[in-house]
C-alpha cells in the first residue's frame, strides 16, 4: 500500500480535508524544488503533486506551460525529478508524493524501470494526464506490482459508465477536473462541482479531489466543503514565476498562500 | 507493444484502426478525460455518416464542384525523358481549389461538423495551406472559424496568413514552445477541450487521437482512388510505384491506402532530411526517430533521450512536424512501405527541375516527393509507371526560395 491510502484515512478520522499543492519539478531551477517541497509540508499540505515537465503539456494554460520551459532549460529529466523525491525522503517519510505528467517520458524509460526507480525513491501514485484507462493497462500493472497508485482524472463531460469504470481502475484518489478547459483557467461553479463530486462518490469509496480553477483561500475553502481535497496548481506556479531570479521569495510566497488556504479550511 | 506480422503473410489492410483506433502497435487515443467524451461523440458521428448515402453524395458533388475533382493525372513526358527512366505521371492536387490536397479532407469535416450542429471551428497550421482551407469551408458554410499558426510561422507565410484573415478567419498566433506547428496543434487541442460543446476541431493530418488518423485518410483517399483509377484507364494497368512527401502524412495516405492490396505497387514516403539526416536538424521521424506518445497517438517522433519533444528542421513549413500519422508508422513496421528522406537542397533542386520541364512550379513540400522521384525513376524500366503525389502548387513558396537564392521580389 502507498502512503495515500493511510493518509486519507487519517484525515478523515480527524475530519479534515487534504490540502494538495501542485509545483512543476525544477521550476525555476533543479535546487529549488526538495527545500520547496518541505516548505509546503510546513505550510501544511497533506500530499505533495510533482510536475514531471515536459515540452508539450498539451492539457495545461500558460502558467504551468512556462513553468515546463523554465525546467526544460536546465534539462530536468524525469529520472531527475525521482532522484528529487528520494532527496525529499531523507527528511520526510510520511507525506505522500505523486508525480503528474504526460506519457512520454515515462513510455522512453520504460514502464518497468520507471516503476522500478520510482517506487525505490518512496513515489507514491502517478497521474499520467494522457492516459485514459484504456492505453494504461501494461503501465497500470507495473504500478500496482510496486504500490504505486495510478491516478485518473475525471472530467465535467464524463458521463456514468465511463465514471464507474475509471473509478473501477484507479486507486489512492479520483481528481476531478472541475471545469472544461486548461490549467489555470476561470474560476469555477462550486455547486456544479459538488452534484457532480456527489455522483462520482456514488461509484466509488475513493477520496474525490477536486483541481483547476482554485487559485485562494475563499475557493479553497468551497471546494473542500464538497471534496476530500483540494488541488491547487497555477496559483502557485505563478508566485514561483513571479520569483523565478529569487526562489526563496518564490518559496516563501508559495507557503503563504498554501498556509492561508489550510487556514481556511479548517 | 504487438509483434510485428510475418512480412509472408499478406494483411488486411481494410481491417485497420481497430476498434479503439489502434494500427498495431501505433494510433490510439492519448488525451485527457475531458476529451474522451467529445472524440467518442465524433466516432459515432463519423461513423454514422460515412454510411449515410445523403453525406456521401453531397460529399461527392462539393469535391466536384468546388474544389474541381477529379484531380487530372498528368503525364510528364518531358521530365520521364530527361530522367531516362520510368513514366512520371503526376496526381495533379495542385489544381484543387486553394491549390494544395488539403480541401479534401477540410470540405468533408466541415460537412460533418455542420451536421452535428457545431458553430465553431477551429484549426492549426503550419505552412497555412491548411488554414486557407479551413477558412475557405468555413466561410462558405458560415461557421466562425479560428486558426492556431506558430508565431514563427506566421512570419514564414504572410501570404496565406492575410488569405485566411481575408476569407474571415481568426488567425491566433502561438508563441509557446518552438512556435512552430506542433505549438499550434498544442494550442488548438487547449481551445477545444475549452469550447468542446459548440466547436469543432478540424485536424489536418493524419495524426491526433482516434478517429481523427482514420477519418482525415478517409477523405483524402479519394486521390488514391481518382489516381488508381485513371492509371488503369490510360495505361491498362496498375502504376509500379507511388511516391508522395510525408510531414504528418495526409497527402501520402491519400495517395496509397487504396493501393495497400495491390502488393505489386511499391509505396514511397519521403520525408524531409532538412539540412541532412547526419546533422540531428530535420523532420524525419520515420527515418531517424522512435516510437513515443504525441499529440493523442503513438507513432515514431523526433525526440531526445529523456522524451522531450525536439525540434524540426526543413525549408518547407508543411513537413517541419516532429511527429507522423500512426498508420504511416505501422506500414514501415511491416515492410509495405517504405521511407526515405530528401535534403533540403535536393528539394530546391527539384523544384526548379520540374518547374523549367514542365512548367509547373510545385510547392516545397511536394518537391521532396519529385526529388525522390529524380533518383528512383533513372534506375527503372522505361516501362514502368511512377505516379508522384503533387500535393500543393508552389505559389506560396517563392519568397521562402527567393530569399534561399538572395533575391529580393
Amino acid at each position: 500500500m502507498s502512503r495515500l491510502a493511510p493518509r486519507f484515512e487519517a484525515l478523515r478520522a480527524a475530519g479534515r480535508k487534504a490540502l494538495i499543492p501542485y509545483v512543476t519539478a525544477g521550476d525555476p531551477n533543479p535546487d529549488n524544488t526538495v527545500p520547496l517541497m518541505h516548505a509546503m509540508v510546513e505550510a501544511g499540505v497533506d500530499i505533495i503533486e510533482l510536475g514531471v515537465p515536459f515540452s508539450d503539456p498539451m492539457a495545461d494554460g500558460p502558467v504551468i506551460q512556462q513553468a515546463c520551459e523554465r525546467a526544460l532549460r536546465h534539462h530536468v529529466s524525469l529520472r531527475q525529478v525521482i532522484g528529487m523525491v528520494k532527496t525529499f525522503r531523507e527528511k520526510d517519510g510520511d507525506t505522500p508524493v505523486v508525480l503528474m505528467g504526460y506519457l512520454n517520458p515515462v513510455e522512453i524509460m520504460g514502464y518497468e524501470a520507471f516503476a522500478d526507480a520510482a517506487s525505490s525513491a518512496g513515489v507514491d501514485g502517478l497521474l499520467t494526464v494522457d492516459l485514459p484507462p484504456e492505453e494504461g493497462h501494461d503501465l497500470v500493472q507495473a504500478l500496482r506490482a510496486r504500490d504505486i497508485d495510478p491516478i485518473y482524472l475525471l472530467a465535467p463531460t464524463s458521463h456514468e459508465a465511463r465514471i464507474r469504470r475509471i473509478c473501477a481502475a484507479a486507486s489512492g484518489f479520483v481528481y476531478y477536473v472541475s471545469l472544461k478547459g486548461v490549467t489555470g483557467a476561470a474560476t469555477l461553479d462550486v455547486d456544479e462541482v459538488g452534484r457532480k463530486v456527489a455522483a462520482i462518490r456514488s461509484h466509488t469509496d475513493l477520496p474525490v479531489g477536486v483541481g483547476f480553477g482554485i487559485g485562494d483561500a475563499e475557493s479553497a475553502a468551497r471546494v473542500s466543503a464538497v471534496a476530500d481535497a483540494v488541488i491547487v496548481g497555477s496559483a502557485l506556479v505563478r508566485r514561483i514565476a513571479e520569483h523565478e531570479n529569487d526562489p526563496e521569495a518564490g518559496r516563501r510566497a508559495v507557503s503563504e498562500l498554501l498556509a492561508g488556504m489550510r487556514k481556511a479550511m479548517g | 507493444m504487438t509483434a510485428i506480422p510475418e512480412a509472408k503473410k499478406p494483411l488486411d489492410w481494410n481491417a485497420y484502426p481497430d476498434a479503439h483506433g489502434h494500427f498495431g502497435p501505433y494510433g490510439g487515443q492519448f488525451v485527457s478525460e475531458t476529451l474522451m467524451e467529445p472524440l467518442e461523440e465524433l466516432r459515432e458521428a463519423y461513423d454514422r455518416y460515412l454510411g449515410d448515402p445523403e453525406f456521401l453524395a453531397e460529399l461527392d458533388a462539393d469535391l466536384a464542384d468546388y474544389v474541381g475533382r477529379p484531380s487530372p493525372l498528368y503525364h510528364a513526358e518531358r521530365l520521364s525523358r530527361e530522367l531516362g527512366g520510368a513514366q512520371v505521371y503526376l496526381k495533379r492536387e495542385d489544381l484543387n481549389h486553394t491549390g494544395a490536397h488539403k480541401v479534401n479532407n477540410t470540405i468533408g469535416q466541415a460537412l460533418l461538423a455542420k451536421r452535428m450542429g457545431k458553430t465553431r471551428i477551429i484549426a492549426e497550421t503550419g505552412a497555412g495551406q491548411h488554414g486557407v482551407a479551413t477558412a475557405t469551408v468555413a466561410a462558405r458554410l458560415g461557421l466562425e472559424c479560428v486558426v492556431y499558426m506558430g508565431a514563427e510561422d506566421i512570419q514564414r507565410q504572410a501570404p496565406n496568413v492575410y488569405r485566411m484573415r481575408l476569407l474571415g478567419a481568426d488567425v491566433v498566433p502561438v508563441k509557446s514552445g518552438s512556435r512552430t506547428l506542433k505549438d499550434a496543434l498544442n494550442e488548438a487541442m487547449r481551445d477545444w477541450v475549452t469550447n468542446v460543446d459548440n466547436t469543432f476541431y478540424i485536424i489536418g493530418t493524419v495524426a491526433g487521437p482516434h478517429p481523427y488518423p482514420a477519418m482525415v485518410r478517409d477523405f483524402q483517399s479519394v486521390i488514391g482512388r481518382e489516381a488508381r483509377a485513371q492509371c488503369l484507364e490510360r495505361t491498362g494497368r496498375l502504376p509500379d510505384a507511388l511516391v508522395a512527401c510525408v510531414g504528418g502524412g495526409s497527402n501520402a495516405i491519400g495517395l496509397f491506402h487504396p493501393f495497400l492490396a495491390d502488393e505489386s505497387v511499391a509505396l514511397y514516403g519521403v520525408e524531409a532530411a532538412g539540412e541532412g539526416i547526419e546533422t540531428g536538424r530535420h523532420a524525419a521521424p520515420l527515418c531517424a526517430g522512435r516510437p513515443g506518445v504525441l499529440h493523442g497517438n503513438r507513432t515514431y517522433l523526433m525526440e531526445d533521450a529523456d522524451g522531450q519533444i525536439i525540434e524540426t528542421h526543413s525549408v518547407s513549413a508543411g513537413l517541419d512536424y516532429p511527429g507522423v500519422g500512426p498508420e504511416h508508422a505501422w506500414l514501415k513496421d511491416s515492410g509495405r512501405a517504405h521511407y526515405v528522406s530528401v535534403t533540403d537542397e535536393e528539394a530546391m533542386a527539384a523544384f526548379h527541375h520540374l518547374t523549367r520541364t514542365e512548367g509547373i512550379i510545385p510547392a516545397l513540400e511536394s518537391s521532396h516527393a519529385v526529388a525522390h522521384v529524380m533518383k528512383l525513376a533513372p534506375q527503372m524500366a522505361r516501362d514502368a509507371i511512377i505516379i508522384i503525389n503533387l500535393s500543393g502548387r508552389g505559389d506560396k513558396d517563392i519568397n521562402t526560395v527567393a530569399q534561399r537564392e538572395g533575391i529580393e521580389l
